[in-house]
């Protein structure tokens, strides 16, 4: 008798499952995020929102379907599997373990992910600028190229842009790559000085006094952590010293440039718009977020010798005194 | 449900399954409580990701987490038995040093080997599916075990780890060594456990530190299933009890994600799973009651 309840049960699950609505003739779009908190949330409805801009509303031809694995890598698993055989028109994954999921689940659906920090070092595209295959989307690495620009902008003679980073951090040395290959493309130099403890990096910064005409902080632990010493350089040689993250700028860097989640999810929206109408997402660059909020503090411009330009002082969502 | 759904549901089921499969040793047969589990699965997945990285053979990589999983229960066991922590409390320690560990071993929080050979390759290449390939090879590996542990239960040396379970005084003074039981039964379990977590990472393409949160509570749910679907009829229904019971959570799992159908949204997805798991606990017992009642009238 129990197992023939069993098997109702499983009758029911199967006859459960079978209901999965989708749109007669629209397009169906599956969203799924490794767990559900503020910021991932933000990236959710950005790709809804800008999907509405771009002409297929959520309910009226567009069907769009969100699941979250509550933070668990199994369940992840199992909705990307779900997915796959759903067979959407495109699947946009949230966050790295969602992103691995999916692309293991599927080698021809369209798939436009978002917010993988490493999409090469996840092994999700083979590339940034030709993935190939079925998948593209939006990194969440620091808008690095934004960041170059930002220095050019407030101090025009910049060329050459030192870097102090433990060599250790992973993060950090994907990051750099990135920045190398930024600054390649606006015609910068970048010169490294590496610190594989905390105690290292005041002297690495004083070695790269001379030699460059800005420093940039990246995303690194060991750095950010012993800031203080770095940024005393800065003020000694009058060497503006630009960050990754506005945390720093708050402890006395000039100036970043930082996205907010929401915008992420808007760009990978846009793109998964262009997957809709028909692009191939393997023939999409992955895209880094954009950012546009502007932090920047006048203190410390005034302590390291820069003048701040007006383009920039406008622009500013927030200016520390 | 989909094919690929459906499969991908019996195929997580299966890798769990080894998960079922070593809670039940740790559980049942030998009556510890070990929260191991939720440390050695995600150092199973973590072993094997980096040595495939790193150029390994699959297979090699495969055993070296089986390995890791049995050391890490080692761990516990000698917590346990040489230092007299609480098992509950020793399995604690144990499974929150792992998740340092696991950080260790891979270095960062998550190893991808979606672009390497894993055990599973050459599969592909022969004219099936991979949704369908998948599961019969994570099938293989579980029959195998299956036959292999009720192979073992029913030999001297697991008579003994049995009887371990059931009495440890009346046990020792047959002149069982527990300590040695418990220590090898525990590794054996946790060996399992870490075997599941490089099948998963193998199937799945990912090694993530946040694989293991849970691990227990999933394991258990599948063993007490399976129990209630598969009646106790010797020791290889025992085990197939545990794989059976794994399908059928996942298989739950899937019918929950697909629960929006019915007015409920993505963050249920938790309450529906606890909630049709429950039901599937309760329903025979009611059964039950009402057969008893009406024999009793």
């Amino acid at each position: 008798m129990m197992r023939v309840m069993a098997g109702a049960a499983m009758a029911l699950a199967l006859a459960g499952g079978a209901v999965s609505v989708q749109a007669a003739d629209g397009k169906t779009v599956a969203i799924t995020a490794i767990v559900e908190h503020p910021a991932l949330d933000a990236v959710r409805d950005g790709v809804i929102a800008a999907l509405d801009q771009a002409g297929y509303k959520a309910g009226a031809g567009l069907t769009i379907e969100f699941q979250s694995a509550q933070g668990n890598p199994a369940t992840a698993a199992q909705i990307a599997r779900r997915f796959a055989g759903m067979k959407p028109d495109v699947i946009v994954p949230i966050a790295t373990p969602s992103a691995q999921a999916v692309a293991a689940a599927t080698r021809d659906l369209p798939v436009v992910f978002s917010v993988v920090t490493d999409p090469v070092g996840a092994q999700i595209v083979k590339s940034l600028d030709a993935p190939g295959a079925n998948i593209t989307g939006v990194s969440d690495m620091a808008p690095v190229a934004d960041h170059l620009a930002l220095i050019k902008e407030i101090v025009p003679a910049a060329t050459r842009v030192g870097v102090v980073f433990n060599p250790g951090e992973t993060n950090s040395v994907s990051m750099i790559k990135v920045l190398k290959d930024a600054a390649a493309k606006s015609g910068m130099t970048v010169v490294e000085a590496a610190a594989p403890k905390s105690a290292d990096v005041q002297t690495a910064a004083r070695s790269l006094v001379g030699k460059v005409d800005a420093v940039y902080v990246p995303l690194d632990n060991t750095v950010v952590s012993a800031l203080e010493g770095l940024l005393a350089v800065g003020v000694q040689s009058k060497l503006p010293v630009f960050s990754a993250d506005s945390d720093s700028v708050a402890r006395g860097a000039v100036a970043t440039i930082g996205f907010n989640y929401r915008q992420v999810g808007e760009q990978t929206g846009a793109m998964v718009a262009r997957v809709l109408k028909g692009e191939k997402p393997g023939a999409i660059p992955v895209e880094m977020a954009r950012g546009s909020d502007l932090v920047v503090n006048a203190k410390a411009a005034a302590a390291m010798g820069v003048t701040l330009p007006d383009s920039v002082t406008k622009r500013a969502s927030k200016i520390l005194p | 449900m989909s094919d690929i759904a459906f499969f991908g549901a019996v195929e997580i089921g299966l890798v769990y399954a080894l998960v079922a499969l070593g809670v039940f040793l740790s559980f049942r047969v030998l009556d510890f409580p070990d929260l191991t589990v939720d440390g050695s699965f995600p150092l199973g997945a973590a072993v094997a990701a980096t040595l495939i990285v790193a150029g390994a053979n699959p297979w090699a990589a495969t055993l070296a987490a089986v390995l890791a999983g049995a050391g890490a229960g080692l761990v516990t066991a000698v917590l346990n038995l040489r230092f007299h922590i609480l098992h509950l409390l020793a399995s604690i320690l144990t499974m929150i040093a792992l998740f340092s560990i696991n950080l260790r071993v891979m270095g960062r929080p998550n190893v991808a080997i979606l672009m390497q050979d894993t055990v599973l390759t050459p599969f592909y290449g022969l004219g099936l599916p991979e949704h369908i390939v998948r599961p019969l090879l994570v099938l293989a590996f579980v029959a195998v075990t299956v036959l292999l542990l009720a192979w073992f239960l029913s030999t001297e040396a697991g008579l003994a780890m049995r009887a371990t379970g059931v009495n440890a005084r009346m046990a020792r003074a047959q002149g069982i060594d527990t300590g040695r039981q418990v220590g090898f039964g525990i590794a054996l379990s946790n060996g399992l456990v870490g075997l599941a977590g490089a099948l998963f990472a193998q199937t799945n393409g990912f090694a993530d530190v946040t694989t293991g949160m849970g691990t227990i509570v999933v394991g258990l749910a599948a063993v007490i299933v399976g129990e209630t679907v598969l009646p106790l009829k010797g020791m290889v229904w025992a085990l197939a009890a545990c794989v059976v019971g794994s399908i059928l959570y996942r298989l739950a799992v899937q019918f929950a994600l697909s629960a929006d159908a019915i007015g409920l949204q993505a963050s249920d997805l938790n309450l529906v799973t606890a909630v049709l798991v429950a039901v599937a606990l309760i329903l025979p017992r009611l059964k039950a009651r009402r057969k008893t009642r009406r024999a009793a009238a």
